[in-house]
């Protein structure tokens, strides 16, 4: 059944940029300090005090805006957003306002399963900025004061706006992953909710189909979402919310002014924030401490070579190249670069693209996420794997004991071959094999009888009983084996 | 464009300054002469003036990425009107 | 009274050579501060013990044959707007009254490490905005040439003190005119270098496009010698230019040749108070003299400076001084009477029935803030905040702030087609010499109309220099000012030096009582 109306989603989202200082002064961007160990008379905005811009985050900045195919401004500057609140110390927020350093871009968003169609989000703008601090209220401690941490106040935040150009809440978070996975391939952020280096905001209303033709309902902005699934539930909930709103009231876009709301995950509903009133005149003025930067169209053609191979490109090439899924190739980009380089000296051992993603994804990965480590920390090389797999594709190893190889390497190391004489483990010779199969296959009557009658997955009895006598043996081999033999008999 | 008493109160408000009644009568006045007295240069043609936000005009200034070391949390709040050893208080910030 | 008394070059020869010893030198000022400044009040804060440490500690290196500052013993009053680590900076306000910066400004760094000793933190117009040093918070000070008498502002303690000879040197600060037009009501030389040739890093700031740090002194020569201490590229400003400090000392006494003077032709208007029209007539035939030829020279958009500058600089003030809010230093207002009183409006509106005025009220936090702000600002730089966050907010940004900086541009225009013309301009600093305290004060717009001379050079960024040039019949000092084109220090200072050798205006003294 046709859905009565559209939702209409564009996000807004902050990441702070992966510098070791802060935007514009030398204090530490480290994560996880005391309160207000990381300031200084610059980022506490004492009096006299004046900002430096710090290269690194305005190059970062640079690079993210290429990547995302945006304008990169031939002139930008910097100005001051006008506001007051007490982890805003200097009483403004040194920003930009009419001259970003990139306008436009867009990020490509599909899903491997087909949730929705393959689509470009476009972007409207991305400009830098400096982020506040952090206020604190503890209500339940019953304390009349907030607690105000600078720590925070001065680090370089990237604001990326879209247009609204999503319709679905699986849209918005497949944006946000794939926004993420760029964002962390190009090294640019580390795009953690968690730690609040990514922050988003949406801005959501409906078109609502209705006999006079489509109306549109007034934009809500919801705020307090920590986590991409925060993203996907509350917008889900404010499509509902807004339609049974808009139902009721009738609201068309201009009607009221735009609401804002904030999400609880704790009661899965939105909750009306207070309505600052003049809060929206941010009286931005052009900061007369810092110039403006020039960005040479050379300086951007060096960026754009410069930023490798990116996730949506690499996506592509994998299942172009190596014979794999779309959903494959996602799982292996979404792991990153050493993931995606490890995977291809892997294929490069062994030949099989198919084979080689199976087996990070069953194995490695497994171990990634058990022991909480990076692939730079798995101590199987890419060689050692790849060969491993060659050697189950030749039937010189099968799954199973392979996977006791694998473990094997893991713990102590040494190559696939080392692993595989330290086990005994050796191709059993085929007249071998034909022996033992002979003797098993006259020691059972019944399981050739079951057989004979048809029951041909019986054979699998046998393997239990081979490996006793030869661990070594293949048990495909002997499952093929003993069908022939038992189905021969008379 | 006579500035009214209540312009003077709504910038009082976005200025964050608490004016007194008598204040408010006699800003009024004060600023509706600076004001007239400014408005002078609306005569002046400067469609197509770039504006000078800047006295001497530069470009491209940076440092590096280069962490220092910074205020001992002790001599970052000794200015503090009202702290708690770690942090600064100020009356509860509800809402958001 | 024309005294003889060691320019501060000289002293800091004879301090270098070890004929004098520095803590003698700092004893004598500090004693004609006693002496003088209970009446003058040009200092704010003065720390004799403090000050005498500094000045033994620089004899104790001299003995032990360590290298020497510039200055070496030198004693400089600084004006209290520089951010002086540890020290009280309170800018002449009550926000500010028990703030100690935990850093040195730039300037103050290099006085430092130019072995200077600080004598004191002089008297300046709250946080720079005022033209008689009325404004300040604590003191107005007084003219040393007559009790009763504005020394100009905002930088007035700097110039007082000089003129009073309690210190040789001292730094001030020019956003509009804050040393010139000081300098000129004094008697004393004062110059505002090119915008970026000091760094304003720990300087407050008042209009960070505007404000630059200066010498006052008794002669260009003394000025020249603070201006190359003080001076220099620092990559802490981004407004800071990189470009070498030239030897201004070792040049200023090199007369320019073929000099060629202009004359603003819109300053001898009526506005002019006719003895400063005629001082600075003769000043200009001195010149002559000494084979300068002199034209008119036109400033079209003259009319407007101080339109401009009085949107430009409240606007720029009106976000710089955001910061004081009493969160995190300053002056915060008393919280719990706060909240009560709060309460109290709630409780009585609520009885009142008047439900939609109670929720109306500020909260807390809102209501902190402007309480602090109000407490802690005086008169005139609540006034400017409020022309300044008018000018920025929405619906008059492009009539005003726009505006402005377009005119700004067509001032800056101005004074480049004029240095095509002619190497230096010359004109008065101030359309009228000293005024009583008390008489301006109550019409703001009268202030700000004595910056008609001075607010152009601040506007276009270029340096200006006010000299002495004689004196009305009431006995006031009249000065003259030069202007010369971005980083043209240098030719300013010979131009000023000319002049000072060929007249003795600025070796005249106030007789103090």
């Amino acid at each position: 059944m046709k859905s009565p109306y559209e939702l209409v989603i564009g996000l807004e989202v902050h990441v702070q940029l992966l510098t070791r200082s802060k935007l514009f002064c030398g204090c530490s961007t480290r994560f996880g300090a005391e309160p207000n160990t990381q300031t200084c008379p610059v980022c506490i905005g004492m009096p006299g005090v004046l900002p430096v811009m710090n290269r690194r985050a305005f190059e970062l900045a640079l690079r993210a805006g290429v990547a995302l195919c945006g304008e990169i401004a031939p002139l930008t500057k910097w100005d001051r957003k006008q506001y007051y609140y007490p982890d805003l110390p200097k009483g403004y927020q040194i920003s930009q306002f009419d001259l970003p350093f990139c306008q436009g871009g867009f990020l490509e968003i599909s899903d491997a399963k087909g949730a929705f169609e393959p689509k470009r989000v476009r972007l409207i703008r991305v400009h830098l900025e400096e982020d506040a601090g952090k206020s604190m209220h503890d209500e339940a401690a019953g304390v009349a004061d907030s607690r105000i941490d600078l720590n925070r106040a001065g680090t370089p935040l990237m604001e990326i706006v879209t247009e609204p150009d999503m319709r679905s809440p699986a849209e918005a978070k497949t944006f946000l992953t794939e926004l993420k996975l760029l964002l962390t391939y190009l090294n640019v952020s580390d795009c953690n909710m968690q730690e609040g280096s990514l922050r988003v905001d949406a801005n959501v209303n409906l078109h609502v189909d209705t006999p006079q033709g489509k109306v549109a309902t007034p934009i809500v902005e919801v705020k307090n979402m920590n986590s991409f699934r925060a993203v996907e539930r509350a917008l889900t909930h404010e499509a509902e919310r807004q339609f049974a709103a808009w139902q009721q009231s009738g609201h068309k876009l201009g009607d009221v002014p735009k609401q804002t709301r904030g999400w609880d995950d704790a009661a899965n509903l939105t909750r009306p924030q207070r309505h600052k009133e003049e809060s929206s005149d941010y009286r931005y003025l052009p900061d007369p401490d810092l110039v403006p930067v020039i960005v040479e169209r050379a300086q951007v053609a060096e960026i754009r070579d410069s930023l490798g191979e990116l996730p949506a490109a690499l996506r592509s090439r994998l299942e172009a190249t190596h014979g794999i899924t779309s959903y494959d190739a996602e799982v292996l980009v979404s792991q990153g670069r050493a993931l995606v380089d490890y995977f291809l000296q892997t294929v490069q051992a062994c030949g099989d693209g198919k084979q080689a993603a199976n087996w990070i994804q069953q194995d490695v990965l497994r171990t990634l996420n058990e022991r909480r480590m990076t692939i730079g920390q798995y101590s199987v090389t890419a060689g050692n794997l790849g060969r491993l797999i060659a050697k189950v594709k030749s039937g010189e190893l099968d799954h199973s004991r392979a996977r006791d190889v694998l473990s094997a390497m893991l713990q102590q190391g040494g190559s696939v071959e080392d692993v595989m004489r330290a086990q005994g483990i050796q191709q059993v010779d085929q007249s071998e094999l034909l022996a033992l199969c002979k003797q098993l296959v006259d020691a059972n009557p019944k399981l050739v009888a079951d057989i004979q009658a048809g029951k041909t997955k019986a054979a699998g009895a046998f393997v239990g009983q081979a490996k006793k006598r030869n661990p070594n043996i293949n048990p495909a081999h002997v499952i093929e084996i003993c069908l022939k033999l038992a189905q021969g008999k008379g | 464009m006579d500035l009214t008493r209540q312009d003077v109160e709504k910038v009082a408000l976005l200025a964050r300054l608490d004016l007194s009644e008598d204040e408010i009568e006699q800003m009024t006045s004060q600023l509706v002469r600076i004001l007239a007295y400014i408005d002078r240069f609306a005569e002046l043609d400067t469609d197509r003036v770039e504006p000078m936000a800047h006295a001497i005009e530069m470009s491209n200034v940076f440092r590096d990425d280069e962490v220092r070391p910074s205020l001992d949390r002790r001599e970052a709040l000794e200015n503090a009107p009202h702290h708690d050893e770690q942090c600064y208080l100020v009356p509860a910030v509800l809402g958001d | 009274m024309t005294r003889s008394e060691p320019s501060a070059v000289d002293l800091v020869a004879r301090l270098a050579s070890g004929a004098l010893r520095a803590a003698d030198v700092t004893a004598a000022f500090l004693d004609r501060i006693e002496s003088h400044d209970g009446d003058l009040h040009a200092f704010l804060h003065v720390d004799r013990q403090t000050a005498l440490k500094q000045a033994r500690g620089i004899d104790r290196k001299r003995e032990r044959g360590e290298p020497l500052g510039r200055l070496a013993g030198l004693p400089v009053a600084v004006k209290d707007l520089l951010c002086t680590r540890g020290e009280p900076t309170t800018c002449g306000s009550r926000m500010l009254q028990s703030f100690r910066p935990p850093y040195d400004a730039t300037a103050i760094r290099k006085l430092r490490e130019a072995d200077a000793v600080l004598i004191g933190r002089t008297n300046l117009d709250e946080f720079a905005m005022g033209g008689s040093t009325e404004n300040s918070a604590f003191q107005p000070t007084h003219n040393p040439w007559r009790h009763g008498y504005t020394p100009g502002g905002s930088s007035g303690g700097s110039a007082a003190c000089v003129a009073a000879s309690m210190a040789p040197l001292s730094l001030g600060t020019d956003t509009g005119g804050s040393i010139r037009q000081p300098a000129a009501f004094c008697g004393v030389t004062g110059m505002k270098p090119t915008y970026g040739r000091v760094s304003r890093q720990g300087l407050v700031a008042f209009a960070s496009s505007l404000d630059q740090i200066g010498p006052l002194a008794h002669s260009a020569e003394d000025a020249a010698l603070l201006l190359e201490v003080v001076a220099g590229y620092d990559p802490g400003d981004s407004t800071s230019v990189d470009r070498p400090v030239p030897p201004y000392t070792q040049t200023i006494g090199r007369p320019l040749e073929n000099l060629r003077l202009g004359v603003i032709k819109q300053q001898f208007g009526d506005g002019l108070h006719d003895e400063i029209a005629a001082a600075v007539e003769a000043a200009i035939d001195v010149y002559r003299s000494q084979g300068a030829t002199v034209r008119e020279i036109s400033l079209p958009h003259s009319q407007y400076v101080v339109a401009t500058y009085y949107v430009i600089a409240p606007s720029e003030a009106s976000s710089n001084l955001a910061r004081y809010d009493g969160v995190h230093y300053g002056h915060r207002t008393d919280e719990r009477a706060m909240l009560d009183e709060l309460q109290a409006q709630y409780a009585r509106l609520d009885a009142e029935g008047r439900l939609e005025a109670a929720i109306r009220l500020d909260s807390p936090l809102v209501a902190m803030y402007r309480r602090s702000r109000a407490e802690g600002f005086g008169d005139e730089v609540k006034r400017r905040i409020m022309i300044g966050t008018y000018a920025l907010s929405a619906g008059y940004y492009d009539a005003y702030y726009l505006k402005a900086l377009k005119v700004r541009r067509l001032i800056s225009q101005d004074y480049a087609a004029a240095f095509g013309e002619v190497d230096l301009l010359i004109g008065p600093v101030t359309p009228t010499p000293a005024f009583p305290l008390g008489e301006k004060v109550r019409d703001p717009l009268t202030m700000y109309l004595v910056d008609l001379y001075t607010a152009g050079a601040n506007l276009a960024g270029i340096p200006g220099i006010s000299l002495p040039c004689g004196f009305t019949s009431d006995r006031l000092p009249i000065g003259l000012q030069l202007q010369a084109p971005p980083f043209e220090e240098e030719r300013l200072l010979r131009g000023a030096h000319m002049f000072q050798q060929a007249t003795d205006w600025h070796l005249r003294r106030p007789t103090l009582p």
